[in-house]
């Protein structure tokens, strides 16, 4: 049952991109009349995923909502008060860290949009050539995306400390009052972490601009190259182009990855100092000290909101040729 | 058709026309740059975790004298508690995969291969889900688990927070969406005959899904089950949230605490690292082209 073919064809995504665009996928036709036992089987199915998901995604969100326009210790259920729009209005007015952190966010995109995802392609670009050691290249620019976030924030905490840190003494500046503290000062630690986020995002989207690359029919660079084009002209009018599906996720990617940004700054100062996130701010409301449950619940409601744009365009590109 | 597994590699060669006797020197002076800038903070921790302490203290971190061994790695081993933090990792990330691959696979089958009403908008909310920043939701959970009551002889908090299941829960819930998403693209893309055939034949929607469909999406299940084992294994957050007690965290969490316990001993807190590594390495080493088959899968909708 198991042939090679039929397992093994989807599985590159160049073999389902260029299938996909052949033909239209094949429609799940509507089944006759099912059993009553199919119908309880068909219930489960269906059910028990969705009942989770519901539980402790959905619902959670729709409680978070909820929480911000109350006021609430987070100890007795009893204790929940209603604020209105308080912690809105001192998130926007009062809050000391929201309007750094806003700023921060943005630029975390930026640097992503900008740096990060650029060089990924950048190097996607280069070693989808046929060069020498282009699967050594490839596994070293690997390397990161496989460790964690919070791991990354520690392996770069040894490299940009102070007194003891490679950077600083690469720079000679180490053990001199001149030595800077990368992950400390509130002026640049923002950028090392950036730079350390970078580290790994470019990997990730080196990997599938890869595969985006592997799937951009040969023949459309063959004609292109036929006709006189350069190799900056094949790949800006022609192969960038035609990688438009796999550039939506690398942009919906990107918009994401810059609002879940967390373990990092987590790891090197709970995201005070310099490194204020909004998702930070969640946490730090949560579990700070003086438990201020409404508050923390109205900055991840504006998560909520800033992030419903990326999802909605991702969705709606997504989902938009489906039918049933 | 049946060439492409066998010869990634060698598609990729005959498709790349363009440039192919070039030396492509600056290319590889940019990429071997680009190559040590990427290894110098790996290198640097490895290398700063194979010295004592004393050798460092005496020539200075900048330094290549005195001893080269593997004591900080025994001694951050030990001290660091990484037997139980491992142990706690295993605990919490095999009961998850298990969970996801059964739930999304479950959810894919009944949105993909069956016709009803709201499949494609189901389909749309559990791809949503995964899409949600962890924090959106992170506080209305962490309140539910809090206000969960359970006997004292199951949970020493009295709830669920502090146990694995909090973390299970909330890593399978966030991880079905994805899966959910990836499976159902597979599973549409099999021939709808294959389903056909064994509804003449009688076969339930049980039968469909267990000996049809699912044999057949085992490379996509490898590739999810590789890629959600890195996942859950890196995940920092939900520990972080839901256990306080320090000797129910995964590695992952847990090495945040080892810059308190070694605190300026950064030989010991560099080789802690390197350890939490070991395991996403062997299984880069072992599993590679699943994992990256499994991060390409989800980006591939055509």
């Amino acid at each position: 049952m198991s042939t090679p073919t039929e397992v093994s064809e989807p599985t590159t995504p160049a073999g389902r991109a260029a299938r996909s665009a052949a033909q239209p996928p094949i429609k799940a036709r509507r089944v006759r009349r099912l059993s009553k036992r199919d119908k309880v089987i068909l219930g489960f199915m269906i059910g028990l995923p969705t009942l989770i998901q519901l539980l402790f995604v959905w619902i959670p969100t729709l409680l978070s909502v909820f929480l911000s326009f109350t006021r609430w210790n987070g100890l007795a259920l009893s204790d929940i008060r209603a604020a209105g729009l308080a912690n809105f209005s001192y998130v926007f007015n009062d809050s000391p860290a929201f309007w750094p952190a806003v700023q921060h966010n943005i630029l975390w995109l930026v640097f992503l949009a900008v740096i990060a995802t650029p060089l990924g392609l950048l190097l996607a670009v280069l070693l989808d050539q046929q060069i020498k050691g282009s699967k050594i290249y490839q596994s070293i620019f690997f390397v990161p995306v496989m460790l964690s976030l919070a791991l990354v924030g520690i392996i770069w905490q040894l490299f940009y400390q102070k007194d003891n840190g490679l950077l600083n003494f690469l720079l000679g500046t180490a053990g001199t009052p001149e030595a800077v503290d990368w992950f400390g000062d509130p002026s640049v630690n923002i950028w090392a972490a950036l730079v350390a986020a970078t580290w790994r995002h470019a990997g990730y989207v080196m990997i599938l601009y890869l595969a985006g690359l592997k799937g951009v029919d040969a023949s459309l660079k063959e004609a292109a190259s036929l006709d006189g084009a350069n190799a900056r002209q094949t790949f800006f009018r022609i192969v960038f182009p035609a990688m438009a599906p796999i550039n939506i996720v690398i942009v919906v990617i990107t918009i994401i990855e810059s609002l879940r940004a967390f373990d990092v700054v987590w790891v090197i100062n709970k995201g005070t100092n310099g490194l204020e996130l909004i998702s930070a701010l969640v946490i730090t409301y949560l579990i700070g000290e003086g438990q201020s449950i409404g508050i923390g619940s109205a900055f991840a409601v504006i998560l909520l909101v800033i992030s419903l744009v990326p999802i909605t365009i991702y969705l709606s590109r997504t989902f938009r040729k489906e039918k049933f | 058709m049946s060439t492409s597994t066998r010869t990634r590699t060698g598609k990729s060669q005959e498709a790349v026309g363009h440039g192919r006797s070039r030396p492509h020197y600056g290319t590889h002076i940019f990429l071997i740059v680009m190559s040590i800038m990427w290894l110098i903070p790996l290198v640097w921790a490895l290398f700063t975790a194979l010295r004592p302490k004393t050798d460092t203290d005496a020539y200075g971190y900048f330094s290549l004298g005195g001893a080269f061994n593997f004591d900080n790695y025994v001694t951050a081993w030990t001290q660091g508690g990484f037997p139980q933090y491992f142990m706690n990792s295993l605990i919490i990330t095999i009961p998850t995969i298990i969970l996801v691959l059964w739930m999304s696979s479950m959810m894919a089958f009944a949105v993909s291969r069956v016709s009803w009403k709201f499949n494609i908008s189901m389909l749309i909310l559990f791809t949503a889900g995964n899409l949600l920043p962890p924090q959106v939701l992170a506080t209305p959970l962490f309140e539910m688990f809090k206000l969960t009551p359970l006997p004292y002889w199951f949970s020493d908090s009295g709830s669920l927070l502090t146990t694995y299941i909090s973390v299970i829960i909330a890593n399978t819930a966030f991880q079905i969406g994805f899966c959910t998403f990836v499976l159902s693209n597979y599973m549409k893309a099999l021939s709808a005959d294959l389903t056909e055939a064994a509804l003449v034949d009688g076969a339930g929607l049980w039968r469909q899904y267990a000996s049809i469909i699912m044999p057949l999406c085992k490379p996509a299940v490898a590739a999810l089950a590789t890629l959600e084992l890195i996942f859950i294994y890196n995940d920092y957050f939900w520990p972080l949230l839901f256990i306080q007690s320090g000797d129910r965290l995964p590695v992952t969490t847990a090495i945040n605490n080892l810059q308190g316990t070694f605190l300026s001993n950064y030989n010991l807190l560099a080789a802690g690292a390197m350890i939490t590594v070991i395991p996403t390495l062997i299984i880069y080493l072992v599993l590679q082209k699943q994992f990256v088959a499994g991060l390409t899968l989800g980006s591939s909708k055509g």
